[in-house]
């Protein structure tokens, strides 16, 4: 995966949890693709369709909050999100879409400086983010090594087969 | 250090840790079900590895959408089926545990001092016995089959003392929804919250689940309780496993917290969560009247034989209102038994509500009794998030046993203090 992404911004609010990402009655379907069909969609029903084009999600705090669900993530990477930057996100989320290869930026006052149709630019390895229609910069703690190395590789799994004694 | 500093350090071969480290910790058990673990099953056979690490350290338990709703259901049943035997895990099928939460400690899985991981987020309720337990997705699930390891990174405490004696019909879920109302939904993101004090020490087991249950509601990684001599009469005859010195599991005096919130639960009233945010918390008088279609009992935060006493405590010789659907689910076999031992399945049957088979049911919207637009529920789970249960247009209210049970009976959400008076 390449570490410098461009696409224009989709914004959300504040404490988007999962079952607004992807809801439980969904929770059956395997194809990833079959569940990026419902990505946000009690949101915004438009919002897959929008997606396709490659975007970036930008949200407030506590981003993915509630359940552990991997199929959040997943439905918004295959629905053609290539990153998401919030103010703050819930732990599992972070994690989860670290694991199946969804960059995932935390940026302080990222959601006052962006809007819907902004075109942005993020550099993970630097920890920058650049708002190009605002020519607005924020630079951000980068995450640590292991975990870039883990998103270079596309997730955890392919981090794992890379390994090898696999522990 | 404080307890769940003294867990990771000994799980990851340190003498001390501080917040913010990384560790690599072992993994002393974990779980999944049969809505994470399909997904984990698909990536573990990715990676290249035969066995799990240690078949007696994983647990499975079909729970979610059980007995099957579906083909897809049925599909993802066989997976675990078939993953379990393959690898010989330990297995709760239909009909012979339950909800996870309460399957994993009832059945002896959970034992204080361990670090737990379990493909739901409220794996957080296993805190209740001194374990550090937090949920992970299936990816990583994965990856703990393979290598029995997680990366964690040493949360930072937040300490909740709480003092008091709760007033009839007032409830630890009263307090947790309390507390998250004052923390906030996001107010404890990477954090521990450590439950202490002396209404903490006087709490049942049952209700230290509900506590640290809720935990994740309010962004917590953990939620964690110092074992005691209610923790282990507990588990007297349903672990095998050796306890750990309880002393080594108390937080040190001069242990470090981020802060520390003060509650006293004497003149708390029932509290109840209003739409669409866990942190909408109102007391049961600030609500106003809100009329209700379905009451839900049951769930990983409130199906426990306590909880079902209490709501057959308000239900007994009254009807749910006529045009109120109940439904009670005792969160696993051993709980189902003992309320049809007790008579409290006759109380509830009695009262016209129907009693099913222990599951999640409607608490994720998975199946069992979903809501369809401009319905409103009131429900003694652990989300009310939009969409949550059902329809979107749907509302949800979130609250103890005991309220829960009063409102059915009046139709509207009701203090099931005043319900007893009135009668």
């Amino acid at each position: 995966m390449s570490m410098k992404i461009k696409g224009p911004a989709i914004k959300f609010g504040n404490n988007i949890d999962t079952d607004v990402i992807l809801p439980g009655q969904y929770l059956v379907l395997v194809d990833p693709y079959e569940l990026a069909k419902h990505a946000l969609e009690s949101l915004d029903p438009a919002f897959p369709e929008k997606a396709k084009k490659g975007v970036i999600v930008v949200a407030g705090k506590n981003f993915g909050c509630g359940s552990s669900r991997e199929q959040a993530p997943l439905a918004l990477k295959y629905a053609g999100v290539k990153c998401v930057l919030a103010e703050s996100f819930a732990r599992i989320f972070f994690r989860n879409a670290i694991n199946i290869g969804l960059p995932v930026i935390e940026c302080i006052g990222i959601s006052n400086e962006v809007e819907t149709g902004d075109e942005l630019a993020v550099d993970f390895e630097a920890g920058k983010i650049e708002n190009i229609s605002k020519g607005k910069k924020f630079q951000v703690d980068t995450l640590p090594p292991f975990i870039l190395e883990i998103l270079a590789d596309g997730g955890l799994i392919e981090n794992l087969r890379r390994r090898p004694n696999k522990k | 250090m404080n307890i769940t500093e003294k867990i990771l350090a000994k799980a990851s071969g340190k003498k001390t840790v501080r917040p913010g480290e990384i560790v690599d910790a072992n993994v002393d058990m974990m779980m999944v079900h049969d809505l994470t673990g399909p997904l984990a099953v698909e990536a573990f056979k990715k990676i290249g590895v035969e066995k799990v690490w240690d078949n007696q350290k994983v647990v499975v338990v079909l729970d979610h959408q059980v007995p099957a709703e579906s083909v897809k259901a049925a599909e993802l049943h066989q997976t675990m089926r078939q993953f379990a035997k393959d690898q010989k895990l330990r297995i709760y099928d239909v009909g012979r545990g339950g909800i996870c939460h309460q399957v994993m400690p009832e059945k002896g899985h959970v034992v204080p001092g361990t670090v737990i991981v379990g493909a739901d987020s409220h794996t957080c309720t296993y805190g209740a016995f001194g374990a550090f337990a937090t949920g992970i997705g299936s990816t990583e699930a994965a990856a703990v089959f393979a290598t029995g390891k997680i990366w964690l990174k040493v949360p930072e405490a937040i300490k909740i003392n709480v003092t008091g004696e709760f007033q009839e019909y007032v409830t630890p879920k009263d307090l947790i929804l309390s507390i998250i109302g004052r923390i906030k939904v996001d107010g404890a993101i990477y954090k521990s919250a450590e439950f202490t004090g002396p209404t903490i020490k006087n709490m049942s087991m049952a209700g230290r689940m509900t506590l640290c249950n809720m935990a994740v509601e309010m962004g917590a990684k953990n939620g964690i309780i110092e074992p005691d001599e209610t923790t282990r009469k507990f588990l007297e005859g349903r672990t095998s496993k050796a306890l750990p010195n309880f002393e080594s599991l108390k937080s040190d005096k001069d242990a470090v917290y981020e802060r520390t919130l003060e509650f006293d639960v004497s003149k708390m009233e029932p509290q109840v969560a209003c739409p669409s945010s866990v942190d909408n918390v109102k007391t049961v008088s600030e609500v106003g009247n809100v009329s209700i279609e379905q009451a839900f009992i049951g769930s990983c935060t409130n199906g426990r034989i306590e909880d079902l006493r209490l709501a057959a405590q308000v239900l007994k010789g009254k009807r749910v209102k006529d045009n109120v659907r109940t439904l009670v689910i005792p969160a696993s076999q051993e709980v189902y038994k003992q309320a049809l031992n007790e008579g409290l399945l006759e109380i509830f049957t009695d009262a016209g509500a129907m009693v099913c088979g222990s599951a999640c049911g409607p608490c994720l919207g998975g199946h069992i009794g979903l809501l369809a637009a401009d319905e409103v529920c009131v429900s003694t789970s652990n989300r009310n998030f939009i969409g949550r249960m059902g329809s979107t247009q749907a509302s949800l209210y979130l609250a103890s046993p005991a309220t829960v049970a009063a409102s059915a009976v009046t139709g509207k959400i009701t203090d099931p203090r005043k319900l007893e008076a009135k009668t």
